[in-house]
């Protein structure tokens, strides 16, 4: 006999995992359009993870990251946070800006410029937006992304924001994982949908999953 | 000599010449106690400011300043440490984004120390050293066999506090 809360769990992730799907279809549009290349999306993995395996999955704590956080107000209050490898950062950022033949990434030296760091939270803003605007059209809910907020450091401080939010609820973190390829290289996307204690019910409920 | 790890929402205790050491804290508070005459460690990895007194059965204590503080000191004492002889240091509480809307969210890493100081100061531990705030990731590592709590953060590099 299958438990009743296991089959309402697993509902729940199709549900999850039917948002991710849409939301990353629509956002490689948007991406291929602003990076003027041919992007592809594969599907994303979604899963609860527990907090210390989510920091292990990119590289142990102390990995330097880019992290992208969107704040979402309206019927559901909470953040998106969009974590990069630094060089995955760094390909996108020059894709964005054009200079798609400069020198490699260098590891010793991560710095990104001015001007690529604001490519990245432009894609952030174009990810995050198209991600919430398939959320609001499955649901019918409204929800207005904030301005992106970046920071560059080890990935366990980036992804305490997102571990304390789900802390309230229990001891692991809704993760998408993805991967947009270009036509010559591969860049791995890693999303985390932070819904705020009340809107994570209103977002169970507004799926019919209560 | 061994280094143990403490994991995010966890808690340990180590003796000479054993380290202990938590990595990446952001807005989440390390918590470091010392029995400074029987030289034996502890750490805790907190996340949020206080269980509210409602934790239940399966709920991780060692998430919420209160519960994680009072298990960590249960654990050193059945090791053998003295409550009187124990000091504390503590490092994280950072605000790792800026001002995004004001999400409260933003700002648990203020009260996560807030919370820290209060419950430490309730148990009369006095507080050695405090490196909290700003706005980056720290990496802290315990020597059981003084005390000494190194705090390394990227593009600051290390120091012991």
């Amino acid at each position: 006999m299958i438990d009743e809360r296991d089959q309402n769990e697993s509902q729940r992730m199709d549900v999850f995992k039917e948002i991710g799907n849409i939301g990353a279809g629509n956002a490689a549009t948007a991406m291929a359009s602003v990076l003027n290349t041919e992007i592809r999306m594969e599907t994303p993995t979604v899963q609860f993870v527990p907090f210390n395996d989510i920091v292990n999955i990119l590289n142990g704590p102390e990995t330097l990251v880019v992290g992208l956080l969107v704040g979402m107000s309206g019927d559901l209050n909470g953040s998106i946070m969009l974590v990069l490898e630094m060089g995955d950062a760094y390909e996108m950022a020059r894709t964005a800006t054009g200079q798609r033949n400069g020198p490699p990434f260098d590891p010793r030296n991560p710095a990104l410029s001015a001007l690529e760091q604001s490519a990245l939270e432009e894609l952030a803003n174009i990810i995050v937006g198209t991600y919430l605007s398939a959320i609001c059209t499955m649901t019918g809910l409204t929800v207005r992304p904030a301005v992106p907020q970046m920071a560059i450091d080890m990935v366990g401080a980036i992804m305490s924001i997102v571990a304390i939010e789900y802390g309230k609820i229990g001891d692991s973190v809704l993760f998408l994982k993805t991967r947009f390829t270009d036509v010559n290289k591969a860049m791995t996307g890693h999303f985390f949908l932070i819904p705020d204690f009340d809107s994570y019910h209103v977002l169970i409920r507004s799926l019919r999953l209560d | 000599m061994a280094v143990i790890l403490v994991g995010m929402a966890d808690l340990n205790i180590a003796q000479a010449p054993d380290t202990l050491t938590t990595l990446g804290l952001g807005s989440c508070v390390g918590i470091a106690l010392f029995d400074t005459i029987r030289r034996i460690g502890g750490m805790a990895h907190i996340m949020l400011p206080s269980s509210g007194g409602q934790v239940g059965a399966g709920v991780n204590r060692a998430k919420f300043a209160d519960t994680a503080i009072v298990d960590l000191l249960q654990k050193m004492g059945n090791a053998g440490a003295q409550r009187t002889a124990l000091v504390a240091k503590l490092a994280g509480g950072a605000h790792m984004f800026g001002n995004s809307g004001g999400a409260n969210v933003l700002r648990v890493g203020e009260r996560n120390v807030a919370a820290t100081l209060q419950v430490l100061e309730f148990l009369k531990i006095p507080i050695l050293a405090n490196d909290t705030g700003g706005n980056y990731g720290r990496t802290i590592e315990l020597f059981t066999e003084d005390g000494r709590l190194k705090v390394r953060s990227l593009g600051k590099g290390e120091a012991f506090i």
